[in-house]
């Protein structure tokens, strides 16, 4: 199981680099969503897309692996403490996808990442600014593009990353719309 | 931000969703049985392939389902029965089905639906006797299914098309395959 190891390093080194967003949520610029990572249950990153991010630390496919890994652990780490539930498998058994509570953020002082699995195993990831409210709605509505745009789209082969301009286009028009 | 809405119903989610005319609907699904049978001649192939088709269809048709009802986690096979019947064959076939034949350990199940928009204006020929016509639906049963890490196997029961009253699919769990780490861990 992949931890965030990597992360660490990543959370400290970028309030010297250059914090998130110049603009605190509220002033409308567009410029709150910084990534979408979406990934399908096979660990396949299926799109990447940055807006702002002023700091790489590891190469796109390590960093899409990881982000991958620290979801899957995370989940399964939630799914497993969770107190309101009676029953309780042991840490090392796999779950099924939309079983367990669902997690849906986590934030640090410089970003707030956003999570959205569906019961199909579709995982959405939305870094934004750490102020910014609930995304649940977003997320969902990113969703709802992927259906429209990709899903139902003959052309675009389930399992592969996604090449549709026309989701890309919805998709910049929605983030530009997210304060 | 308000939190995601709950599950909507059968007739609102039906309500919801675009629609296109029965009769297309119908009729074009006519055609592409009616192709396959020219161009593959055995009915078997036919059924294969109806089946596969329908399997393609179900993976992609779950993630639209799940985006427009809401719907999280089912808790159990029967849960899941439960919303194929009345969110699933409501939203896409604008028809309901029932859950019957439920059998001991719950693994198994039977849909019937009384009315299928596939078999509009349809009567099978004698030389078509051993075609399930309407396979696509078992196919996309299926794919869904999987999509949804949920193995199963689909089967026609009862079949209106061969002088039954209803039509009957029944549904069997074969395994629930949890999601495994995709990665070795190599780094």
């Amino acid at each position: 199981m992949q931890f965030f190891g990597g992360g660490s390093s990543l959370t400290s080194v970028a309030p010297e680099a250059s914090p998130a967003p110049s603009a605190p949520p509220g002033t409308g610029t567009g410029a709150n969503a910084q990534v979408l990572y979406v990934f399908n249950r096979g660990g396949v990153c299926l799109l990447y897309r940055e807006w702002h991010r002023p700091l790489r630390t590891l190469d796109p496919t390590q960093d899409q692996k990881l982000m991958f890994g620290l979801l899957f652990s995370l989940r399964s780490f939630t799914a497993k403490i969770d107190p309101t539930t009676a029953e309780k498998g042991n840490l090392g058994v796999p779950l099924l996808p939309g079983q367990g509570c669902s997690f849906y953020s986590f934030k640090t002082n410089t970003y707030k990442l956003n999570f959205l699995e569906s019961p199909s195993g579709i995982k959405l990831i939305l870094i934004t600014h750490p102020r910014t409210g609930d995304q649940r709605v977003t997320l969902k509505h990113i969703y709802n593009l992927y259906v429209e745009y990709v899903v139902k789209n003959p052309l675009y082969a389930p399992g592969t990353p996604i090449k549709c301009d026309l989701f890309n286009k919805h998709l910049d028009q929605y983030v530009k719309t997210l304060i | 931000m308000p939190p995601p809405a709950a599950p909507k119903s059968g007739d609102a989610l039906f309500a919801s969703v675009e629609r296109v005319n029965a009769e297309l609907f119908t009729l074009t699904y006519g055609a592409i049985v009616r192709q396959l049978l020219t161009d593959l001649e055995e009915v078997e192939e036919v059924n294969k392939q109806l089946d596969q088709m329908g399997y393609n269809i179900g993976t992609r048709l779950v993630d639209e389902f799940l985006a427009k009802s809401n719907v999280s986690r089912c808790a159990d096979f029967k849960e899941t029965a439960d919303v194929i019947a009345k969110l699933g064959f409501k939203m896409f076939l604008g028809v309901t089905a029932t859950v019957t034949n439920w059998d001991a350990e719950g693994t198994s199940c039977s849909f019937v639906l009384e009315d299928n928009p596939l078999v509009d204006f349809v009567e099978l020929p004698d030389t078509c006797q051993g075609l399930q016509y309407c396979n696509v639906l078992s196919g996309v049963i299926r794919g869904a299914l999987e999509m949804v890490s949920m193995k199963t196997e689909v089967t026609w029961v009862r079949d209106m098309l061969r002088g039954d009253d209803a039509y009957e699919m029944r549904v069997k769990l074969t395994k629930q395959v949890p999601e495994e780490y995709p990665y070795k861990d190599d780094d």
